[in-house]
């Protein structure tokens, strides 16, 4: 029916529903890219004063920006898109979005339910195709299910671990007519999370803290999705417990707290990955053992008691048991774990332990190499070390790609703030930096946003350069330019006996004339005394910029746990 | 009994795909299905799926942690360690040729089971119990050469009992 039919009929059509059920939730920015039967959703989009369309260039783009919008904000990041090849190129950001528990709603064009099933143009099942990469989905049936459906969309990609929901919307559907009202609250009975701890189990992590001698606060990125940091810390300092942070959880604690001791796993420090490994009670918030953090999970702190906040009951005791299993809230639980320790009134004797840690960590300080280690060369650890130091620690975002130049980010840019520190942690996605820069630089326009990028990732979705001229997103690219899949270059050349099978990029583009054809500012920098001055252009530039930056080929990120081995078993630049 | 058989009885969403989420979690995670089957309930806007998995402690726990994760997912219970019935139907097309059909027929009476169909070299029996049953027939009528086996999949419900 047409719109103006449906109009007076006082009635909207399903494509306005949709877009009725956006602005009722408060959606302020759409990521997206039409096709025919996405057409009358974009054909109502048009009529919103509310909503503003980013037009990304590629689909997984979209869904990269609606992801990085949604970790820079904590709220819901929403991406539409068409069917078929639309909806199929979703797939990744969808997936890296599920690894990470990032509340995203991906909307969908379908062709009209008389044709599902029969292979007709453009038509791709991809309620079927993410069934295992997202926390839920809808096919939807009728328009006057659009409301009731966004409702429940929002509500599960929001509460408990959050994650993407998918909503498929037969174009049929969206031509049809329906009276809309908008539901208050969502109401599924099949979902329930648990957010409060149980008190017996509270009380269990309490006594087991209080007596601990040797306890870790492990941070994982469920305590940034649960807005625990301040708990955290409070934990930390007022119970003089050490803390360790996950790539996930980067920013949870500030970096300049005496009390983080950096970040864990396989390339996190020796320091922090001795403190876990060593500890007597680990405390783990919102953490999931992942393998990257545990190395060999037989070996992984043998003789540490574990308790277990996770708002998933699915993830404790999934890789280790936990003595103190206690589901809920990281927020909640942390609450509650604080008033039993406060009403108990026993702090553990932790000094030893902290100055042990101290120790360690001035005997193999994460920057194992100076400046003049490589002279005349760019040092990356260096190069990231001094960007640290001239970022805003409240202004900022960084954001990283996949590879090297995301673990040497981790490692040596500083991060003081939640929700300041976006990277692809499970999925390890390689082009998912400089579209969730974008998102992030489109949410929060007055941040400086600033990707670590290696020369690999960024070629993946390098069209997004065009979204950020076109939007002025103010994205800063650093790219640290090996001309090599500088990560696989690196295994190959401790584990393979150096046969770079299919890892050098030879025949890179030029940056620079690559970025300024996108009307970004660009400039190359080759030598190390050059560095800092470039960051400080880049800083102050208005608008996108990308630092081509020459380092050396063989390069190498240290400490490095190898797969399968224990935390102790890792190997450095320098022998250890 | 394999002690790492466990009985899920899954009661869900009668909604179209929720049957797909549901085996594809449990394939997805590893897990092997031995037997499944699914049907409407009492209240026709739910299904109910009985599961019928071989899997370790560890293993199971993740299943049922895995499941109850689903939105579509009402609830699960664990029927395993409870007194519960378990039932499954089967039908045997078996060779009968006129001068043994009447022994066929005997062994299907003395398993309480019924000819359902009748051809002229084959009958078609329907039996429904408990495995041990099913097995044991199976054996018998193995005798005279089995040609075809359909079963529905096992389903389990609780024993009154517990609800006293
Ligand atoms: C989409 C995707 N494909 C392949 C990989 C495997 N992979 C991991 S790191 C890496 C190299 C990344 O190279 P680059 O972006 O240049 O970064 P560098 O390691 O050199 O900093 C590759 C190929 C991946 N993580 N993601």
């Amino acid at each position: 029916m047409a719109k103006g039919e449906a109009k007076r009929q006082g009635k909207i059509t399903g494509a306005q529903a949709v877009i009725a059920s956006l602005e009722a939730e408060g959606v302020e920015v759409v990521f997206g890219y039409p096709g025919g039967q996405a057409i009358q959703m974009y054909d109502a989009l048009y009529d919103s004063k509310q909503l503003r369309h980013v037009l990304a260039r590629h689909e997984q783009g979209a869904v990269h920006e609606a992801d990085g919008y949604a970790r820079a904000t904590g709220r819901v990041g929403v991406a539409l898109v068409t069917s078929g090849p639309g909806a199929t190129n979703t797939v990744t950001g969808i997936a890296t979005a599920y690894m990470d528990s990032v509340p995203i709603v991906v909307v969908t064009g379908q062709v009209p339910r008389s044709v599902i099933g029969t292979d007709s143009f453009q038509e791709s099942d991809i309620v079927g195709i993410t069934m295992p990469v997202v926390k839920h989905s809808f096919l939807v049936k009728s328009a006057a299910d659009i409301a009731r459906t966004f409702k429940e969309a929002f509500h599960i990609a929001s509460t408990g671990r959050p994650g993407p929901v998918l909503i498929d919307v037969p174009s049929d559907i969206a031509a049809q007519t329906v009276s809309f009202s908008y539901p208050e609250t969502a109401n599924i009975p099949s979902y329930r999370p648990t957010y409060k701890g149980n008190a017996r189990q509270v009380k269990a992590a309490a006594k087991l803290v209080s007596q601990a001698a040797k306890p870790v606060l492990y941070v994982g990125g469920g305590v940034i999705a649960s807005g625990a940091s301040d708990l955290v810390c409070r934990l930390a300092r007022e119970y003089r417990i050490p803390v360790v942070t996950t790539l996930m959880a980067k920013g949870a604690v500030p970096a300049s707290e005496p009390l983080n001791y950096g970040p864990i796993g396989m390339h996190g420090s020796k320091y922090g990955n001795r403190a876990l490994n060593r500890s007597d009670v680990i405390i783990a918030v919102g953490a999931r053992f992942s393998d990257r953090v545990t190395g060999n999970p037989e070996k992984f702190a043998p003789h540490a008691a574990v308790i277990h906040i996770d708002i998933d009951p699915a993830e404790i005791g999934k890789v280790r048991a936990a003595q103190v299993p206690i589901v809920g809230d990281a927020s909640t639980v942390l609450a509650s774990l604080l008033d039993e320790l406060d009403a108990k009134g026993v702090k553990p004797d932790t000094q030893a332990w902290i100055a042990q840690l101290d120790e360690w960590r001035e005997e193999f300080p994460i920057l194992e190499k100076g400046a003049d280690a490589y002279p005349g060369l760019i040092v990356p650890e260096v190069a990231l070390a001094a960007l640290s130091g001239m970022l805003d620690p409240h202004g900022s975002i960084v954001v990283t790609e996949v590879g090297q130049n995301q673990m040497w980010a981790a490692q040596f840019i500083d991060r003081e703030e939640p929700r300041t520190f976006l990277t692809s942690g499970g999925l390890g996605t390689m082009g998912y930096g400089l579209p969730a820069a974008i998102g992030a630089a489109i949410a929060l326009p007055d941040k400086q946003v600033v990707l670590v990028a290696g020369d690999g990732s960024l070629q993946m979705n390098s069209q997004e350069m065009a979204t950020a001229a076109v939007y002025g997103a103010n994205v800063k690219v650093v790219v640290l330019d090996n001309r090599a899949l500088g990560m696989v270059h690196q295994w190959q050349r401790l584990f393979y006996e150096g046969r770079y099978s299919a890892t050098e990029l030879a025949d890179n583009p030029d940056f620079v004339k690559l970025a300024e054809a996108y009307s970004w500012q660009a400039e190359r920098v080759d030598a190390p005394e050059q560095v800092e001055a470039a960051f400080t252009r880049m800083l102050a530039a208005e608008g996108p910029y990308l630092i081509d930056m020459r380092i050396d080929r063989d390069q190498s990120v240290f400490p490095m746990v190898p797969t399968g081995a224990s935390l102790a078993e890792a190997i450095g630049a320098v022998g250890v | 009994m394999n002690e790492n058989k466990h009985v899920l009885s899954v009661l869900v969403e009668n909604k179209s795909g929720v049957l797909s989420r549901v085996i594809g979690l449990i394939s997805r995670r590893g897990f092997n299905i031995d037997s499944l089957s699914v049907g409407p309930t009492e209240d026709p806007s739910r299904s109910r799926i009985t599961i019928i998995v071989d899997a370790d402690t560890e293993a199971y726990e993740q299943i049922v942690k895995q499941l109850n994760k689903l939105v579509c997912v009402y609830k699960l219970q664990d029927l395993t360690n409870d007194a519960y019935i378990e039932r499954e139907l089967v039908l045997f097309k078996v060779n009968a040729p006129a001068e043994r059909r009447s022994e066929v027929i005997e062994v299907a009476n003395l398993f309480r089971a019924s000819i359902v169909d009748v051809g002229a070299s084959s009958l078609t029996i329907e039996a429904t119990g408990s495995q041990s049953k099913l097995e044991g027939l199976e054996e018998l009528l193995g005798a005279y050469g089995i040609k075809e086996i359909t079963r529905t999949g096992k389903i389990a419900i609780s024993r009154n009992s517990k609800e006293a």
